[in-house]
């Protein structure tokens, strides 16, 4: 699958493209298909998301996984520090991004 | 330490407020982020992999503990509580809100502190000798040069626009603490019949085609310093390359037309700067080097120590340096405890650290290009009242210049450029070596490791390297060994192939039991490997 994703402008926080909407969970990202350029362009133009980025990920029973480490790293947070991720009760997450 | 003149405020002040409109015009959609980007990063605003991150200036690596504070009051009040104490001896925070920045640095300039130059294609953020002013084996205060340097450069109209960014070093010492040669420009404070003047050496550097800058004069005197600086960067903004990033660099210049052809460039753009008149007067630079003149040091104090508490005599041993006034001596304050994040330290910590500068260091703070701090001018007498401060606030890790005072770069944990994570590594190297005895055994062992080519970390000035690679998606690891960024500076070799995050911690220390087994008295890691080679390191690490 493609998943769009980019930061939101005013905080700077990585946000995931939903479909409708941007929200700060990988889990609620959309399938962009083909339409993730379009959809970027239109976005950062109403200055709802800045810099976004189309990228693959793998469909999982969790949601979409993104293909490489750095867009889970984003997804999730700094591994090196676990109270700053967005799980940071979660003591399984960082091999989430492994 | 240098204090703002009117110019100074003024100017700071201005830059503040033209950002603030900067951001309203682009949180307004008024500008885009095209053209937003060079503007923010110019006030050194990135947009990094969880947020803006926002890079604080600290000219040559000098605080008072007013600033100090400050940068506490920005992590409480701004950040997540912390900050990342930097290679080039600044301080970043990793969690930054866009609406928030033109206040974060009011709340600077309000101490005389900015994020001016601190990105773009101009000239950085100039660095120094952390032990500046304290050092027995100086020459002179390095700082009145660097500040001097600081004031040339800061908003240059001709260089504000560099082929690529440029870095320079300065420091009055033989034993070189800012790993001079690897900067675009090392600067050596030196003695020439009775004047000081700057030995010139001109494109070093790291990055993806490391470089050790070749000597281009042995003495340029004060009264050419600024004029003949004009004249290197001249050469470079001329010729410098703009048609291919990664041949930017003034380093791939100089290594291009040879230092020889760059040198006489210089000499021939210097004669023709020289009629413009730029060098100040004599008491300009006396009326600047007033400012870093030497506190009021007590006289007659003991040199002895009460070295009773084992764990104070380790850390008196390891972290405390020789200082130039007698019973005084230089503290270097760790903040790499094991398990810890190379460079980084809580607001609380910050703070803790401001107060013992200002209580024990006639207020004065240095961070340096190793990521620690240092109280440059304490009392003997203060030591163990020191650590114990220090050991309350979780600061009293006695390991510097050991296997576990690791340099790393943010890495792929918060950095958009990184191809691997560095901090994990450092973590785990530090865990496996946590035996302090141990590392003591292995005595000075400069250990770097960058995320990336780009060699924030400078793996390629560690006694051993490590450089994080992507290898189909994969963290994978190279390993360097024989690197120096000192005065006996090098550039690190590659052992082979690279290594899983676990097999490069094994890696080192099968690299450290090498050494053990050969090395001769006295002599350090990178001794040992420069007499036996690379073969026997290969054979232990790959056989």
């Amino acid at each position: 699958m493609r998943i769009l994703t980019g930061n939101d402008l005013v905080t700077g926080d990585v946000t995931w493209w939903t479909g409708s909407g941007w929200s700060r969970h990988v889990e609620d990202a959309a399938d962009v298909g083909d339409q993730g350029e379009a959809i970027a362009q239109a976005e950062e133009g109403a200055r709802r998301v800045n810099a976004p980025y189309v990228i693959d990920a793998a469909e999982t029973a969790d949601g979409p996984r993104p293909a490489h480490i750095k867009d889970r790293i984003r997804a999730l947070g700094p591994t090196v520090r676990p109270d700053l991720t967005l799980k940071p009760a979660d003591p399984n997450a960082g091999s989430w991004v492994i | 330490m240098y204090k703002y003149d009117e110019y100074d405020h003024s100017i700071v002040a201005a830059r503040v407020e033209e950002f603030r409109d900067q951001v309203n015009r682009r949180l307004a959609g008024q500008i885009t982020e095209d053209q937003f980007k060079p503007l923010r990063l110019m006030n050194g605003l990135y947009l990094q992999l969880h947020a803006y991150m926002l890079r604080v200036a600290v000219p040559y690596g000098t605080l008072d503990s007013r600033q100090m504070h400050m940068l506490a009051h920005i992590a409480r009040k701004y950040d997540r509580g912390y900050g990342h104490f930097t290679t080039r001896q600044n301080i970043q925070y990793n969690w930054i809100k866009l609406a928030d920045a033109p206040d974060i640095l009011a709340d600077l300039a309000t101490v005389e502190m900015h994020a001016i130059q601190t990105s773009g294609n101009c000239i950085r953020n100039i660095s120094s000798d952390q032990y500046a002013g304290a050092a027995a084996d100086e020459l002179t205060d390095p700082r009145p040069w660097a500040e001097l340097l600081r004031q040339w450069s800061s908003f240059h109209p001709e260089f504000s626009y560099l082929p690529r960014k440029f870095k320079i070093a300065v420091i009055a010492a033989d034993e070189d603490r800012a790993a001079m040669r690897l900067h675009d420009i090392g600067l050596q404070v030196v003695e020439r019949g009775g004047q000081h003047g700057v030995a010139v050496y001109v494109g070093g550097g790291m990055g993806r085609t490391p470089m050790v800058a070749p000597l281009i004069k042995d003495f340029v005197p004060f009264e050419d310093f600024l004029s003949y600086m004009e004249a290197c960067l001249r050469v470079y903004n001329r010729y410098g390359r703009r048609d291919n990033i990664y041949k930017a660099r003034i380093k791939i210049l100089v290594h291009e037309i040879g230092a020889d052809k760059y040198r006489d460039e210089v000499e021939a753009e210097f004669a023709e700067v020289k009629k413009l008149d730029l060098d100040p007067p004599r008491a300009e630079f006396d009326r600047i080097a007033a400012y870093f003149a030497p506190p009021p040091y007590e006289t007659g104090l003991s040199d002895a120590i009460d070295r009773g508490d084992p764990d104070f005599a380790v850390w008196l041993d390891q972290n405390v340096a020789a200082h130039k006034a007698p019973g005084y001596a230089i503290v270097n304050i760790s903040l790499k405890p094991v398990g810890g994040i190379p460079g980084d330290a809580s607001a609380d910590q910050i703070d803790v650290m401001a107060d013992l500068a200002r209580d024990y260091s006639f207020d004065e703070l240095r961070v340096t290009h190793a990521q620690n701090i240092v109280l440059p001018h304490v009392r003997k007498a203060d030591l163990p009242a020191i650590w114990q401060k220090l050991a309350d606030a979780g600061l009293a890790e006695a390991n510097l210049d050991l296997i576990s005072d690791i340099i790393a770069c943010p890495g792929l944990d918060y950095c958009s450029l990184a191809n691997a994570r560095s901090i994990p590594v450092a973590q785990k190297i530090a865990q496996r070596f946590s035996d302090l005895g141990r590392q003591r055994e292995l005595g000075e062992l400069k250990l770097k490791i960058s995320g990336c080519i780009n060699a924030c970390g400078h793996h390629h000035a560690g006694h051993i390297g490590i450089l994080g690679v992507d290898r189909k998606g994969t963290e994978n690891y190279q390993l360097l060994l024989g690197g120096s960024g000192a005065e006996d500076v090098s550039l690190g070799t590659i052992t082979g192939p690279g290594f899983s995050e676990d097999g490069i911690v094994d890696a080192v220390e099968k690299a450290t039991d090498v050494y053990l087994r050969e090395r001769a008295e006295g002599e350090r890691f990178l001794d040992t490997y420069r007499r036996v080679g690379m073969a026997p390191f290969k054979e232990a690490i790959y056989g």
